[in-house]
């Protein structure tokens, strides 16, 4: 297998883009990824959840290949729920480092807001199981938290106890001018706050949005062509576990998240306390503390007092949404993984401005697809 | 429409039917994708909560403010189904239910009305 590389990123800001199609959003983003890299694109690959139950359009690949001028290359889309921007990423990483192609494009794209919310709830809910979950009334956020219920109930938390991670994303979005919430929160106005889908808050609760963000993934010949630090994909994994929660052997743990977690840190070579800044999916403070739990940033039952504690503040041990996570960048939903890599792309290369974490030569990105049913995780490192 | 999508379904939604393994003995709710092979079984209905939820916005079709939970069953398996008849304030991880038949959702004028189990508080216990 030969080493892959990001050479080029791009994104748009997250939020409501009423002038702009999905396809608009999505070239956007892939123009400003290709800046960079001279030689042409060799395939394609459009991460994307709701396409078409939100956005009118399947076969995303063939319409963005044909809008972009790129017909004639491998085009399509890939969808995981949530994960389809880590799995898109993954597939890319695989075309290239098994020698298929040397350059390839990844683009996550995600148009929600030609719709009201209850359409949007039933096609995020379609993540969900179909028969025994989405056609009893669960939705993504409530299933999130029934498990938060259970969490408060096992490890006797508060609500109050999920604060710091929105706390946390909005504090960094404030300087990240792609954010889609640019301003601070308090702890306080998080638990005034309605409560959306009892006990989740309404502050603890991401938005989903429009947006896209793109990244290009080559060879370390083009990577060294285009001189400066380089962002190795140093480990990459995918994991499949159930969707309906009733048939899991463990409510709290992630099986997908631990699993695509270990096998991305084995690849790379790393263990949990060498990551330097850290994405995942950050939905709610639930998401992100089973996910610290389960990718082995976390002992069980301890994630939001390691919040509480500031380790996930861009100064702390374990700095977390640095740009704003989907708490306050925004959710584009199937498009998460790809603006995480875009984000930590920046942190590595020493260019996310006033969101700059300290010397970062280690990232660590996952993005969950249902209620974690699909778990995509990769390691990024710097080299010089 | 979608007929055959929930007729395919009735046995669960309505009787709450579930499989036992011929061999291991393991019940299994929502039986496998293709339980062929296993022997149907019914469920006492019985179960306690292990967690609950409100749903604040509902998914198209169905109603804001339904409360969803996870049910562990007398038998064992854990499902995912509405309470019904008690608000949410009288929730408790703990608290015992049973299931009964009611109306999931309407898919309109040209469309079905879906049946299946929901939850709701032991009646022996109230």
């Amino acid at each position: 297998m030969r080493k892959t590389y990001i050479v080029g990123t791009g994104q748009t800001p997250v939020g409501e883009h009423w002038d702009a199609s999905l396809l608009t959003l999505a070239i956007r983003a892939l123009n400003s990824a290709r800046g960079a890299v001279a030689r042409p694109v060799e395939a394609l690959y459009v991460a994307n959840a709701l396409g078409g139950e939100v956005a009118g359009q399947s076969a995303l690949g063939a319409a963005l290949a044909s809008a972009a001028g790129l017909e004639g290359i491998e085009a399509l889309r890939v969808e995981a729920g949530g994960a389809s921007g880590g799995a898109a990423l993954r597939q890319a990483h695989l075309a290239v480092a098994s020698g298929a192609y040397d350059i390839v494009a990844v683009v996550g794209v995600e148009k929600v807001t030609d719709l009201l919310e209850g359409p949007v709830e039933a096609a995020l809910a379609l993540a969900l199981d179909a028969d025994y979950e989405a056609a009893h009334g669960l939705t993504l956020t409530a299933g999130w938290a029934l498990l938060q219920q259970r969490y408060m109930h096992v490890y006797g938390y508060a609500d109050s106890a999920f604060a710091p991670f929105p706390v946390n994303a909005h504090r960094n979005a404030a300087t990240n001018k792609g954010a889609q919430y640019r301003f601070a929160i308090s702890p306080e106005q998080v638990l005034r706050s309605a409560k959306i889908a009892p006990p989740i808050a309404l502050l603890d609760s991401a938005t989903p949005g429009d947006g896209a963000a793109a990244v290009i993934v080559a060879t370390e010949e083009v990577a060294r062509e285009l001189g400066g630090a380089r962002v190795r994909i140093a480990g990459s994994s995918l994991a499949a576990g159930s969707p309906a929660l009733g048939t899991r052997s463990d409510l709290l743990w992630l099986d997908a998240a631990d699993r695509s977690a270990r096998r991305a840190f084995e690849q790379a070579r790393v263990e949990p306390k060498a990551v330097d800044v850290l994405e995942l999916s950050d939905q709610h403070g639930i998401v992100a503390s089973l996910s610290l739990e389960a990718s082995g940033f976390a002992e069980r039952g301890t994630a939001p007092r390691l919040a509480a504690d500031g380790l996930i503040a861009r100064d702390g041990a374990l700095p977390l949404a640095t740009m704003g996570g989907c708490k306050a960048r925004g959710d584009a939903v199937g498009a998460l993984g790809v603006y995480q890599a875009v984000e930590l792309s920046a942190q590595l290369q020493g260019a996310a401005g006033p969101n700059q974490v300290a010397d970062a030569q280690i990232a660590f990105a996952q993005c969950l697809g249902g209620l974690g049913a699909t778990a995509a995780t990769h390691v990024l490192i710097r080299e010089d | 429409m979608q007929l055959a999508k929930h007729w395919r379904l009735k046995g669960p939604r309505y009787r709450l039917a579930a499989v036992r393994h011929p061999e291991t003995g393991a019940i299994c709710f929502p039986p496998p994708a293709d339980s062929a092979e296993w022997d149907e079984v019914a469920l006492s209905g019985q179960g306690v909560v292990e967690s609950f939820a409100a749903v604040g916005k509902a998914a198209d079709g169905f109603v804001d403010g339904s409360i969803m939970a996870l049910i562990r069953l007398a038998e064992g398996p854990v499902i995912t189904a509405q309470l019904t008849d008690l608000e949410y304030a009288d929730v408790t991880i703990g608290l015992q239910v049973e299931m009964v038949t009611r109306k999931l959702r309407d898919l309109g004028p040209d469309g079905l009305i879906v049946y299946g189990y929901k939850f709701r508080p032991l009646l022996s216990q109230v």
